[in-house]
């Protein structure tokens, strides 16, 4: 007799699998991209497509040995690489994104067993490996091709301030930094007692709605592909439209940041902090909407993600006000990634129809 | 219009496009029906016919074989050839009654017409109920007079028809509001009548906004009785959603919709209900759509319980291409069936064609672990997890983890990326917990 498939139901399944997903937040990516190119030129493109191509070789090559199918059509590894590149100054080695990806692949990914079973975020934990091994690098080649333009839109005041003090160490300080750096050192500066009027004419100004512009659209020294916000939005929003990132990570983690750097980041005690400047500056929005909700390192319980942006959020404000780097986005995200099975333990879902926890 | 809805679930494309539009049609008496004993949740039906016996449309032919059990009513005149076992649209072989058509279509008794039938004794009609077989319709079989016979300390106060039909590809329920409102509204009363409850509401979809209107039209002059528009959303359908959605009301865990004070019953069950009361006429046919991309016509007929699938679909001009899959309900919850000539039962709301093209291939991924499944899950479950201990045959943790509470709408594995059978886990998953309680109870 002629027999007919059989399976269980549901024989209906939406139009997604794991390559959809994964390559939907590559095209995401891809306007970060283009912001990359118009500020810093062609070479933080070549870091980039570097990166990715290692990760994407290291990950063939650890498979073929490991004896497993080769899934780098997944996406997956595209995505590693890209982040990972993403996190570097423009003008780093051109050897910095290949460690970054071979280290993020194999000891961030394939050593746990590949896509599904890393602990940490690999592009992150690539990241960390360059912080510690090459700081130097990996903290200096800040300058852009729109010429020092950490300066240009702090600028003409700035530019006074400094022709007139004739206070060199506040010229290195300015023209070296990225934004955060600036704010943090002015900061640190400023509770010590020095620096006076001049330096908190600097700080009033990175919280002034023209410098918030610039960091909107990126016209600031950053990383690669973090420095537009509006770039990372734009892609963002159809990820959560599309449901393939959810919102609670983002929403819970910016909001913290939010509260927390208004509460205490000002220069005139508490609730005096530059909220926006906090937002848009470092790597924020890069991180709450692409690596904080990496699928595999974050919560999968509707709360736990919640406590996941909150933990996220709060890392990120202390690193930037007190810590040794004056950004904090990846190493909250990396510690917080290890509390992932903590809180997806201890924070259940709450099944239907059961009115209290017995 | 305002609508309301519950929380969770998922937006699959409704799919009703090719038959919603097709009135009911007769199907014409076959040359052979099955009669399952089985088609209801609860005690097998006993045969009380043997072979070579003549019967008579409307004859009873097995009675229930319990309280939660209903009888089985003879839907032709003709002979009975064997009492054997016959695949079963739940995709299993069972116990039925194969009986010849003989062409005479002779009723066993003339259906009578109560005109003053809303004022027959709750008794009298709960007895009708229970000798017209009917038991609930819209997939799950729970016999009608049972769920109608609630304790004493647990008052109903309203009644929920499901006219929800939120599984793809099915319309039966739909064309039923549309061509047959006022028994349907008869039905309603009739059962607010017999469990004494003060509201009714009749709950359906936006999709279906001709229902809606023309129900609404219906009910307008009635004060405790409510037709409710609902967003788009599967599993809307499942009892306890449908009355979160409806009254924000939440059936507790483990536990049935009368303890909150609500019966649902679906449409269909209603103008049974109504039939049997009014006619004392026995079920033995009901709308069921049969449809699919590739089927020529796709139909709601008026079937004969026990025709088969086959000739059903020869009467809607066959299919295009070859079929990949045959499902016996709707593709969300329904069953994929081995054999193309297996009998329609009380239950069968819809038989779907699926093309070899539309039969997901895709093998398990590793879980990526995005929480689209505990975004999905209507009943707040972490499904994710379930199919992982249950992988790991840690069925004592699935229970903490409330795997019994799972409904197994699906909506999980329907948005998985990894394409992980879900629902399949969570099925093997039950099952162990079972057989887990069953050998604490013997200790």
């Amino acid at each position: 007799m002629n027999l007919l498939n059989i399976s269980t139901s549901p024989h209906f399944h939406e139009k997604i699998d794991v390559k959809i997903v994964m390559w939907s937040v590559v095209g995401t990516l891809f306007p970060a991209l283009i912001a990359a190119y118009i500020f810093f030129g062609w070479y933080s493109i070549f870091l980039t497509a570097l990166g990715v191509i290692t990760a994407v070789a290291t990950e063939a090559l650890i498979q073929h040995f490991r004896k497993v199918p080769i899934t780098i059509s997944d996406g997956s590894a595209v995505i590693t690489g890209l982040l990972l590149s993403f996190n570097l100054p423009p003008n780093a080695p051109w050897w910095l994104p290949v460690l970054g990806s071979v280290f993020a692949i194999s000891i961030g990914k394939q050593v746990f067993g590949g896509l599904g079973y890393n602990p940490v975020n690999p592009a992150l934990l690539g990241r960390a490996f360059l912080m510690a091994s090459w700081p130097v690098q990996m903290t200096t080649g800040w300058a852009s091709k729109l010429a020092k333009a950490s300066v240009v839109t702090v600028s003409g005041l700035k530019n006074s301030l400094i022709a007139g003090s004739g206070n060199e160490s506040l010229q290195n300080l300015i023209t070296s930094a990225t934004p955060l750096n600036l704010a943090q050192q002015i900061r640190g500066d400023i509770a010590d007692g020095v620096g006076g009027e001049a330096y908190r004419t600097i700080f009033d100004n990175l919280s002034s709605l023209d410098y918030i512009k610039s960091l909107f659209w990126g016209n600031v020294g950053g990383c690669i592909g973090e420095v537009s916000a509006a770039a990372l939005i734009i892609g963002a929003a159809y990820l959560v439209y599309k449901h393939y990132i959810e919102w609670r990570i983002p929403v819970s983690y910016i909001g913290t940041v939010i509260v927390f750097s208004w509460m205490l980041g000002g220069i005139d005690g508490l609730f005096s902090g530059p909220i926006l400047f906090h937002v848009f500056s470092g790597g924020l929005i890069l991180g709450a909407f692409f690596m904080a909700t990496d699928m595999v390192t974050s919560p999968v319980t509707k709360n736990g993600r919640i406590y996941f942006g909150l933990g996220c959020g709060i890392l990120t404000v202390v690193i930037r006000l007190w810590g040794g780097y004056p950004e904090g986005v990846s190493y909250s995200i990396l510690i917080m990634n290890l509390a992932v099975p903590l809180l997806d333990k201890i924070t259940p879902q709450k099944t239907f129809g059961y009115r209290k926890k017995n | 219009m305002k609508a309301k809805t519950f929380k969770g679930g998922i937006h699959p494309h409704d799919c009703k496009h090719y038959s919603n539009k097709a009135a009911v049609e007769d199907f014409p008496a076959p040359e052979k029906v099955i009669i399952h004993l089985s088609q209801h949740i609860g005690a097998p039906a006993l045969p009380i016919v043997k072979k070579n016996d003549v019967v008579k449309k409307g004859q009873k032919i097995a009675e229930a074989g319990g309280f939660v059990s209903i009888p089985m009513h003879s839907p032709i005149s003709g002979k009975v050839i064997q009492i054997a076992k016959f695949p079963h649209p739940t995709g299993t072989i069972q116990q039925a009654i194969e009986i010849e058509n003989d062409g005479k279509d002779e009723w066993f008794s003339k259906l009578k017409d109560e005109e003053n039938y809303f004022n027959l004794s709750v008794d009298e009609m709960k007895n009708r109920i229970k000798n017209a077989g009917i038991c609930g319709m819209g997939g799950a079989g729970f016999p009608t007079h049972v769920k109608l016979s609630p304790p004493e300390n647990k008052p109903i106060d309203m009644i929920i028809l499901n006219g929800v039909e939120c599984e793809p590809y099915l319309t039966s329920d739909h064309r039923l509001m549309l061509e047959r409102p006022e028994e349907i509204i008869a039905g309603l009363k009739l059962i607010m009548k017999i469990v004494s409850a003060k509201r009714g509401f009749i709950g359906i979809e936006l999709n279906k906004k001709d229902a809606i209107n023309l129900m609404k039209e219906k009910l307008k002059n009635e004060k405790n009785l409510n037709v409710v528009p609902l967003k788009l959303r599967y599993p809307q359908g499942a009892e306890k959603q449908l009355i979160y959605a409806a009254t924000k009301r939440k059936v507790p865990a483990g536990g049935l919709p009368m303890d909150i004070g609500a019966v649902v019953q679906n449409v269909g069950t209603a103008f049974a209900i109504y039939e049997s009361i009014r006619f004392q006429k026995p079920l033995i046919n009901r709308i069921t759509t049969v449809t699919g991309d590739i089927v020529k016509t796709p139909k709601n007929l008026r079937v004969p319980i026990g025709s088969s699938m086959s000739e059903m679909l020869d009467f809607c001009g066959g299919t295009n291409e070859e079929i990949g899959k045959l499902i016996s309900g709707g593709p969300m919850m329904g069953f994929a069936l081995p054999q193309i000539d297996t009998p329609i039962s009380k239950t069968s709301s819809g038989i779907v064609f699926l093309s070899k093209k539309d039969v997901d291939t895709v093998h398990e991924q590793p879980c990526l672990r995005c929480g689209r499944c505990v975004d999905a899950c209507p009943m707040n479950l972490v499904p994710t997890f379930l199919a992982e201990t249950v992988r790991n045959g840690m069925y004592e943790e699935a229970k903490k983890m409330n795997i019994n509470d799972c409904i197994e709408c699906g909506s999980c594995s329907f948005v998985c990326p990894s394409h992980i059978q879900i629902v399949q886990w969570i099925k093997v998953g039950k099952l162990e917990v079972g057989k887990l309680a069953k050998k604490a109870n013997e200790k």
